[in-house]
């Protein structure tokens, strides 16, 4: 049942759980507790709002850098990663295969901002070896929603 | 001027099923429950095979009965999904859609006077296919306190001297019933004893929300005569590709296949490579889209339950078939005027038989956000129709 529940709300975490119980063909007490344990044991870690900012008229910049770093001895990645990840302005940090290792994704209102950022707090780290920045210039899917507006119906009543 | 026209064709009745759509599509905030086909788009990879196949410039017909490489899968499916084998040379044909394979079924078989049951409320096409193939349709009518299942009671009541073919619409547009093993063994019973055939279109066979689907040809000493009519429309999505089959034993099949190469040469080359990619990889689509569908069966069943509607449990297609026989109107004035105060399209269950008076087709392929406000405009309308009749 976790992973049915869990399937749903990944796309919709709107839904009442009243709602969701019919769907899935069971109990709604038994939806309740099954999601309050997985908050609890930290399978969802949070419930977040999909936003196209550029329609919201908000600008934002956002940008992946890729970063090369030094593990350090019995901590591996970990410590550099958990320096990185405490600025409020990063959004994520994923220890990454292949030719670098941190990918890190940061919002910021201008590029400055931004390229202040990596040159005043990520690449002064004493573990950062180098770091590559791309900016974003459009999404077109983002955890797999298209941006695109949806296409009208246009099935007809036949069959 | 002589009359232009057959006394046959004009004896037949346009689709009930349309007569609504032409006022929904002229409104603008009107909601639709009343299609028939998938509201998921063909699956990404199977579109990109057929633009693949374009771009290769496999552009040309193939031959009559269908690509041997597609028909190879579609042996291989029937025996991994429903145990049944087809020589995929001799006993299968790949058509226009299921809907050519129903004509061409009934043109290969009946002579005039043939007599063809059809079990009601079913699809749209069997009666008047039965009638341009110089057959006689004879409806069964099928009743809710069965879940719509034909029994092998009716089955006897309505056989002839002259009864040929017996067409098994399962799992059903518009009900939604399906047939279980027991039911077809009870069916398949009578079938033997008198000699008929059967039409078994199991177009819907991927969307069971119970079991899976059954194929009355996989009961003892029916395949030899059943023929078998599926395609890709309702199972991945492909309604607008036009490709389906039909399977049955070598004799039916080849004539079959001589009205198909005079009539229509070959079913889309674009879409028979598209659908060669839809059977190798695409089980999982198939099972994503069940899984979605059997949500939204159990969410509508849930809403018809709270308007106090009765509605048996149909576990088969993407239909529900509420009955609202206690509201005092027919199935046309229900959803007449659900259109015109609600703007909400319906399909009344007469569209599929007379037999249908009294329900009403609600199509789920449509989103649960369009499910939700729909049926909040259908559940206002009850509840307002019931304050007038009090």
């Amino acid at each position: 049942m976790r992973e049915k529940i869990l399937t749903f709300i990944e796309k919709n975490s709107r839904i009442d759980t009243q709602e969701l119980a019919v769907i899935l063909g069971v109990d709604e007490t038994a939806v309740m507790n099954e999601l309050e344990a997985m908050e609890q044991e930290g399978i969802i870690c949070g419930y977040h709002t999909l936003i196209n900012w550029d329609k919201a008229g908000v600008e934002k910049v956002t940008a992946l850098i890729e970063v090369r770093v030094t593990p350090q001895r019995g901590m591996g990645f970990d410590k550099v990663a958990e320096r990185i990840y405490n600025y409020p302005e990063v959004n994520s940090v994923y220890l990454i295969s292949g030719g670098f290792d941190l990918m890190v994704t940061l919002e910021g209102k201008t590029l400055r901002e931004i390229s202040q950022f990596v040159s005043d707090k990520l690449s002064a780290l004493d573990q950062v070896l180098s770091t590559k920045t791309n900016f974003i210039l459009k999404k077109y899917k983002d955890h797999g929603t298209v941006m695109a507006p949806k296409a009208k119906d246009e099935r007809i009543m036949m069959a | 001027m002589r009359n232009p026209l057959s006394k046959t064709i004009t004896t037949i009745e346009p689709s009930g099923i349309r007569k609504f759509f032409d006022i929904v599509s002229e409104m603008d905030d009107a909601i639709s429950l009343g299609v028939g086909e998938p509201d998921f788009d063909t699956p990404w990879h199977i579109r990109d095979e057929g633009i693949y196949s374009l771009e290769k410039g496999r552009t040309f017909y193939t031959s009559n009965a269908g690509l041997k490489e597609l028909k190879i899968e579609i042996s291989r499916y029937l025996d991994r999904r429903f145990g049944l084998s087809y020589d995929y040379n001799k006993e299968m044909l790949v058509t226009v859609g299921g809907s050519e394979a129903i004509d061409i079924a009934m043109r290969a078989m009946l002579d005039p006077q043939d007599e063809v049951l059809i079990p009601q409320p079913s699809y749209v096409s069997y009666v008047p296919c039965c009638v341009l193939a110089n057959g006689t349709p004879v409806p069964i009518e099928l009743k809710a306190e069965n879940e719509f299942r034909l029994t092998a009671e009716e089955l006897e009541a309505a056989i002839t001297p002259k009864t040929k073919l017996l067409v098994m619409p399962f799992p059903n547009n518009p009900t939604g019933a399906v047939m279980e093993k027991k039911d077809l063994e009870a069916v398949a019973e009578v079938v033997k004893k008198h000699d008929l055939f059967v039409l078994s279109d199991e177009i819907y066979a991927e969307l069971t929300y119970l079991d899976n689907h059954v194929s009355i040809a996989s009961i003892p000493g029916m395949r030899e005569r059943t023929i078998v009519i599926n395609g890709f429309s309702k199972s991945h999505a492909m309604t607008g590709w036009r490709l389906g089959y039909a399977c049955g034993p070598e004799v039916i099949i080849k004539q079959m296949l001589k009205i198909h190469q005079f009539a229509i040469m070959c079913a889309p080359t674009t879409s028979q490579y598209a659908a060669v990619e839809a059977l190798r990889n695409g089980d999982e689509d198939v099972a994503m889209m069940r899984e979605e569908y059997n949500g939204r069966r159990r969410y509508v069943l849930e809403r018809f339950k709270e308007m106090g509607l009765s509605c048996f449990e149909p576990f088969g297609a993407f239909y529900a078939f509420p009955c609202i026989k206690d509201l005092g109107m027919t199935s046309d004035e229900f959803a007449t005027k659900l259109l015109q105060t609600k703007k909400v399209a319906v399909v009344p269950g007469t569209a599929f038989g007379a037999c249908g008076e009294g329900f009403l087709r609600i199509s789920y392929a449509y989103s649960l956000d369009d499910l939700r406000i729909a049926l909040d405009r259908v559940a206002e309308f009850v509840t307002e129709i019931r304050e007038i009749k009090n």
